[in-house]
Formats: C-alpha cells, sequence, structure tokens
C-alpha cells in the first residue's frame, strides 16, 4: 500500500503519523491521511485545495508536478513524502 | 496583576510587573512568527496568530493569561470562484484567495459578545460571530470593484492591518490598508464607504496624489472615549480626522520626523497620541540613531520628544505598527523594536524602563489583564 510519511518539522506543530492509504494519486491518498488526522489538513494544503507555497510533496523521491490539483500518479507501493521548501530566518 | 504581551519574529512572550518592574514571565510557540496579538477586553481571552510561513496561519487562544494555549480555527476565504487566480503571481496581480498572514484582530463592541474581526494579506477583512470558533471572509468589501485598486505595500499584496470597532455601535466598524485607504462600514460590513478624503502622498503622480484608495495609512487608531477622533501614521507623514474620518488634515510638526509606522491615542484624551518617528522610507531607522517617542497633547499643534530612559546613542531600532500599545486608563505605554528592544512607561511616555531581555525582532504589543 502507498505509505505517507510526514516532515519531522511538521510534526513539531501538530501530530502526523506516517500512515499507509489506499489511492493511486497524490490527492486520493493525502484524502486518506486527512481523514485519520482532519487538522493535518490546513498545515499542508490552503484553503482552495492547493499545496501550500512552500510545501513540497515527493513520491518516490521526485518532486510532484501538479501542486494545485494534486493528480500525479502513485504506484501501489509508493512512498509520499511531505516536506517543506527550505528557507532562513 | 498587570500583564502585557509580546508577539515577535520567534514567539510569544507574556510580561509581568512585580514590584514596580516589567520582566518575562512566560514564553510560548518560541521560533514561530507571530504576525497579530489580541487581548479580548470583554473576558481577557488572549489571541494570537501565527504565520508558520510554510504550513499556513494558525490561531492560538489562551485563557490563562498566556500560560496554556489551544489551537483554534483561522480565518480562510471561501472556495473561489472560477476563473480565481489559483497561483500568485506577485505585486500588482489579483492574489489568490488564500490567507497569506493575520494583520489585525480586533474583538467588537461590547453589545455584540462574540464577535471578532480579522484584517488579512491580502486584505481580506473576516469575522467570528462566536469567539473565533468560526470565520466568515466579509464578502462585500472583498468583493467591491475598488478592492481591486489596492496594491501591496511592504508586501507583495495589500494589508488590512487597523480595524476600529465603534465602542458607541459596533456595526460601524473603520478599516485601514496598506495601501488602501481607510474605509468605513456602518452596517457590520454589509457595505463600505472610503474614508480617506484629505490624506496625500507626495510620492504619487501629481494627478493621483489625492486619490483616497491609494493612500498609504500605516497604521489608524481610534479614541475610545472620542470615537470621532482618529489619527493616522501614513506613509507620507501624520493625518488627524476629528469627524470620524470624514475629512483628515496632515499634521506636519511632527518632531523628529513625520515618517513612521506606530501610533497610539489616548483612550479618555483624544487630543494625546503618540508616535515612534523614523528617517523615512527606504531608511527607516531612528533618526540620529536616538529612539524616541513624539507626543502631542493638544491634537497635533505642537510635540515633546520623549526619550528619558531610551536609547540615544547608535540605535537602530525600528518600530512596526502594531509595535506600540497604551493601556486602558491611558497611563501605562509600551513598545518594542525590530531590534528586540521593549520599553515601558507608567507615566505617560515622560520615562521609559527597557525590559531586562534581548528579544527576537518584535511584531506587535499588547496589554491585558
Amino acid at each position: 500500500m502507498p505509505r505517507v510519511e510526514f516532515t519531522a518539522n511538521l510534526r513539531r506543530l501538530i501530530e502526523a503519523p506516517t500512515v499507509e492509504v489506499d489511492g493511486s494519486t497524490v490527492r486520493t491518498a493525502l484524502e486518506q491521511a486527512f481523514a485519520r488526522s482532519p487538522s493535518l489538513r490546513g498545515y499542508v494544503l490552503d484553503e482552495q485545495g492547493a499545496l501550500r507555497k512552500h510545501v513540497m510533496i515527493f513520491v518516490d523521491g521526485e518532486s510532484i508536478g501538479d501542486r494545485a490539483g494534486l493528480s500525479d500518479p502513485v504506484g501501489p507501493s509508493g512512498r509520499i513524502f511531505v516536506m517543506q521548501a527550505l528557507s532562513g530566518g | 496583576m498587570q500583564r502585557a504581551y509580546v508577539g515577535t519574529r520567534k514567539g510569544v512572550f507574556t510580561l509581568e510587573r512585580r514590584r514596580k518592574r516589567w520582566r518575562v514571565a512566560a514564553e510560548a510557540f518560541l521560533g514561530d512568527p507571530v504576525s497579530a496579538l489580541m487581548v479580548d477586553p470583554r473576558d481577557g481571552t488572549l489571541h494570537a496568530a501565527l504565520d508558520l510561513g510554510h504550513f499556513g496561519v494558525k490561531m492560538r487562544v489562551s485563557r490563562d493569561a498566556g500560560t496554556t494555549w489551544s489551537e483554534e480555527a483561522a480565518p480562510a476565504y471561501p472556495p473561489a470562484p472560477a476563473g480565481a487566480p489559483i497561483e500568485d503571481r506577485g505585486r500588482g496581480h489579483e492574489p489568490p484567495w488564500v490567507v497569506q498572514k493575520i494583520w489585525a484582530l480586533e474583538a467588537g463592541s461590547a453589545d455584540r459578545p462574540g464577535e471578532l474581526w480579522a484584517g488579512t494579506i491580502p486584505g481580506g477583512l473576516f469575522r467570528s460571530p462566536d469567539g473565533g470558533q468560526h470565520w466568515e471572509l466579509v464578502r462585500p468589501l472583498w468583493e467591491m470593484p475598488e478592492r481591486k485598486q489596492w496594491m501591496g505595500g511592504g508586501y507583495d499584496h495589500p494589508g488590512l492591518h487597523s480595524i476600529c470597532v465603534d465602542p458607541r455601535d459596533g456595526r460601524r466598524v473603520t478599516i485601514a490598508v496598506s495601501t488602501g485607504g481607510v474605509w468605513r462600514t456602518e452596517d457590520a460590513g454589509a457595505s463600505w464607504t472610503v474614508r480617506s478624503q484629505g490624506m496625500f502622498a507626495a510620492y504619487l503622480p501629481p494627478e493621483r496624489k489625492h486619490d483616497p484608495i491609494l493612500q498609504d495609512a500605516h497604521r489608524v487608531v481610534q479614541c475610545v472615549a472620542a470615537p470621532d477622533v482618529f489619527w493616522c501614521q501614513h506613509h507620507n507623514g501624520v493625518f488627524h480626522s476629528t469627524d470620524g474620518g470624514s475629512r483628515w488634515h496632515e499634521i506636519a510638526s511632527v518632531q523628529p520626523s513625520v515618517f513612521g509606522f506606530a501610533v497610539a491615542v489616548h483612550p479618555a484624551k483624544p487630543e494625546t497620541a503618540w508616535f515612534v518617528p523614523a528617517v523615512k522610507d527606504e531608511c527607516r531607522i531612528p533618526v540620529g540613531g536616538q529612539v524616541v517617542v513624539a507626543r502631542t497633547r493638544d491634537g497635533g499643534q505642537r510635540f515633546d520628544v520623549l526619550r528619558e530612559g531610551l536609547p540615544q546613542e547608535h540605535a537602530y531600532d525600528l518600530v512596526y505598527r502594531h509595535g506600540l500599545a497604551v493601556d486602558s486608563t491611558g497611563q501605562r505605554l509600551i513598545f518594542g523594536s525590530t531590534s528586540g528592544g521593549v520599553w515601558l512607561s507608567d507615566d505617560e511616555g515622560d520615562s521609559w524602563s527597557a525590559l531586562p531581555a534581548r528579544l527576537p525582532p518584535v511584531n506587535c504589543v499588547s496589554f491585558g489583564p
């Protein structure tokens, strides 16, 4: 099953356990993770459902292309990693 | 117990005054930027807006004076209509329907329990009917055609930074936008009229200099006891209105300079107001490297330059628009700077004492119970 994992920087702010999900796209996989942890949604997606500007998602090590629609495919054993883009200050 | 709260680039700091000395009593959210703070005078609830950058804007609430906090709902735009931008194309382009920063938080009037207001970048006003459990966009303001003439100031998109709720009638709310002028509703947000006539910006093209929609009001405050009196620290200087914002008049006599971000007005004496002047514009440091507060007690005819207890050599502290506050008595003031300095006064600014701490850059300050 696909697995969704979140950066430790997010886990500092909110519970974000690694979860195994069904789903063949980033969107459907994330929706299952959010169904288990509803408050996680607003940390990863903005209110229009797009990936937050400074959040990145990798699927099997490749950055996704569709940041608004999250339509990138995920294989049956795909690994989805949600992390923050780096910035300083 | 007397308390004050300081919102910084890296957390909230609770200050307490014991034996006439202020000290840091607690800290929260270390590392997280705090963009707005508000103590609801109706019940003492403390609301803090976090700007988590990567992970969006969040709201936290404390009902025990900053000791413990919990997450509450954050203002969020409703689903955007077809055709609304999805990506942020930056300055000069219509922004996506996404809250980028909560820049103002205010409690409603005493006769409208539970009502809260929040101002944001990119320029949306939000209203909560239930103390922050739910928020809704004030659509008539957002959908007003003139809103699209608002422009980014220091940020790419317009920022709604000042919300003044009339204590006589909480449906009458005055807001200010950088840049977008001053606007007023008489009906709790259903309709809006521009209220920045008389302001001007010498740096604009001459034919647009007086355009009320283009005015860069840095901060607008309203006198509690005389709610028709407003003070504005504007990008171009200081402006004053005594008729509810129908007409503004320039106050050119502020010393040592007319530029700045912050302004506070005495809650009972409308002629008394404080400013923290800086060298204008691209420089933004205290004049001569000396931190001072300018105070008028006669409606802006003359100003005292207050410096007792403030750093007077090689001090480069800038005070942001929410970085100065006066308490409900009008006696006590606090301000905090981009260099992490915090100063407090018990005598309307005649003298100041430095908080014994070096905080992160200060975004906002508030007194509380």
